[in-house]
């Protein structure tokens, strides 16, 4: 089933005169950001300038830093009476990255999703329960407003009080649910404890944090689904820039909105297909947020093959990262963020140690930090509220509920060299 | 007012992490300073606990732990000391209750000529001079140093 016929099947020479066209009015879109004015000039490189898309690796790369150091509206290339929406994601220090929407960019946002979800086989005739934060987070809403658009029975049920979720599978009549993995397999669990069968339901789709083919065996096995990949992230307006159809066999891209290349992290250096390194992507559509080569860190390559349904190019599902960000229940969290959250604290030390937990397939993390010499009452009840307070800062930041362990001074690793902080324990995801 | 102070106990509070030889790691510092321990408690919370001791030295015991890295503190409580016998906690507890003095926390041994209930409350003075009216009996801190 296709949303868009013509758009999603487009011949290799009518794609690349649209995403030549696109490319040059996205530049000149860059243009009015003063970060890309700069960048541009010193690269000596104006919209004209590109005359095919092989010129796209002569632009330079953005990065999530540039962005977070454009907090809040530093990137807005329209002025902000022209932004229907923000969105935030965590940054890699204290401050989020903000990404704003035009009326337009939630236009082509919910097209997107509509081709994403037809794609799998939903329609008018499914009820949809949309298991994914809303809020600043775009899951939530990303996938509602096209799920609307295509006509489906949308349930904004969110996250959390799982019972409750179960029960409206069964009493609304669920036909299609979308969450993250783990909490899918929490959904599974519950509605096993609560001897229930989720008979109506069919298809799952699933994102926001990586996933193996194991998993999804599970999930499809215990919910009784066909499970689907889907994948996407705020800088590229969120989730549905990428989704599996229904050969589950690596993400179709909507190449009409997004230039895709994958480079070698090390050197920048574009690499073809099959060829496995970091995800760059230079949005084509988007008004309010243009951004040029940007970095995704994530890890996969395109594949060589067509695929039978049809639709454009496929990248493999994300296989790592390659920075040090990790994905804690589909919120990402930077190292960083953590050491600068206790550097706020007077009354812990800078060292700590991080160790990531799948219990009940629901991430858990606990981070270890050294409490001041100075700061010892010797009270236990003093002892507590640091520890209430150390988790409530770590949460106000992270956006994620953590578990923090008070340690003697002196007792955590210190490092020489490229510190080892991070102890993820959660076996095979990537 | 100036008695009172002579009924004020230095406990020493010492942080531990919850995980096996802690407890032995401390108690043998003690022992290579000599210092006896008249009475202990751990408390424990989330992932880490407080020893606390009433000690012969706790000047020396504050030193020699945390040349070790651990981290001391000294904490004012007071002892009482209570009959051995039926109703003994009873006479204490009421005292300070009527008196509506808090406790923190308390532990207690049972020594050779009395048990003795060691006590940190929200006031200090007022839980002395109710003891002592009431005819109770307090350590002095001249014993724990």
């Amino acid at each position: 089933m296709f949303w868009n016929n013509h758009i999603e099947t487009l011949s290799d020479d009518e794609l690349a005169a649209l995403q030549l066209k696109r490319l040059k009015w996205t530049i000149r879109q860059a243009e009015k950001v003063p970060f890309y004015r700069t960048q541009l000039r010193e690269a000596g490189l104006h919209a004209d300038d590109i005359r095919s898309l092989d010129d796209a690796g002569r632009l330079p790369f953005t990065r999530k830093q540039d962005l977070r150091e454009g907090y809040p509206f530093g990137f807005f290339a329209v002025p902000l009476k022209q932004i229907v929406r923000i969105h935030t994601t965590s940054g890699t220090t204290g401050k989020p990255t903000v990404v704003g929407y035009t009326r337009q960019d939630l236009d082509n946002w919910a097209e997107m999703m509509a081709r994403d979800l037809t794609m799998v086989g939903l329609s008018d005739d499914d009820v949809f329960q949309n298991a994914l934060g809303y809020g600043l987070f775009t899951g939530g809403l990303g996938f509602h407003y096209g799920a609307e658009k295509i006509g489906m029975t949308v349930i904004p049920s969110a996250t959390g009080n799982t019972k409750r979720q179960i029960e409206m599978i069964m009493d609304f009549g669920v036909t299609a649910i979308n969450s993250t993995p783990s909490y899918g397999m929490r959904l599974a669990e519950v509605a096993e404890e609560m001897g229930v069968e989720l008979d109506t339901l069919r298809v799952g789709i699933f994102g926001a944090e990586p996933w193996s083919d194991n998993m999804r065996k599970e999930l499809e096995e215990r919910l009784g689904i066909t499970a689907y990949d889907s994948y996407g992230m705020s800088e590229m307006y969120g989730p549905g820039a990428s989704f599996e159809c229904e050969e589950r066999n690596g993400l179709h891209f909507w190449h009409d909105s997004y230039l895709v290349e994958i480079i070698d992290p090390e050197t920048g250096e574009v690499l073809g297909p099959g060829e496995r390194g970091e995800l760059v992507v230079t949005p084509l559509v988007k008004e309010a947020m243009p951004l040029i080569r940007y970095r995704t860190g994530d890890i996969t390559m395109l594949m060589e093959d067509r695929c039978p349904c049809g639709r454009g190019q496929k990248i493999a599902r994300i296989m790592g990262r390659s920075d040090d960000m990790l994905v804690i229940r589909g919120v990402n969290v930077f190292p960083s963020q953590i050491e600068h959250v206790l550097l706020s604290l007077p009354e812990v030390g800078e060292q700590f140690m991080v160790y990531i937990d799948r219990m009940h397939h629901l991430d858990e993390m606990n981070i270890e930090v050294e409490i001041n010499r100075e700061c010892f009452s010797g009270e236990l009840k003093d002892l507590a509220k640091l520890q209430k307070r150390v988790a409530g800062a770590l949460r106000d930041t992270l956006g994620l509920r953590t578990s923090v362990t008070l340690v003697e001074p002196g007792t955590l690793p210190r490092f020489e060299g490229k510190a080892k902080r991070v102890i993820d324990r959660r076996g095979e995801v990537w | 007012m100036e008695y009172k102070s002579e009924y004020v106990i230095k406990q020493i509070s010492v942080f531990s992490e919850n995980r096996p030889g802690r407890l032995a790691a401390i108690a043998e510092a003690l022992r290579e300073k000599n210092i006896n321990i008249f009475a202990f408690s751990i408390a424990e919370a989330n992932g880490f606990g407080v020893v606390r001791a009433l000690v012969n030295n706790p000047e020396q015991a504050h030193e020699t732990l945390t040349e070790m890295g651990f981290m001391v503190s000294f904490t004012d409580v007071i002892a009482v000391k209570m009959r051995d016998e039926p109703g003994g906690l009873y006479e204490t507890a009421r005292i300070l209750g009527d008196a509506g003095v808090n406790i923190e926390y308390s532990y207690a041994y049972s020594g050779k000529d009395a048990a003795v209930l060691v006590l940190r409350v929200d006031q200090a003075e007022e839980a002395i001079e109710q003891i002592i009216k009431h005819g109770g009996n307090l350590l002095s801190r001249s014993l724990f140093s």
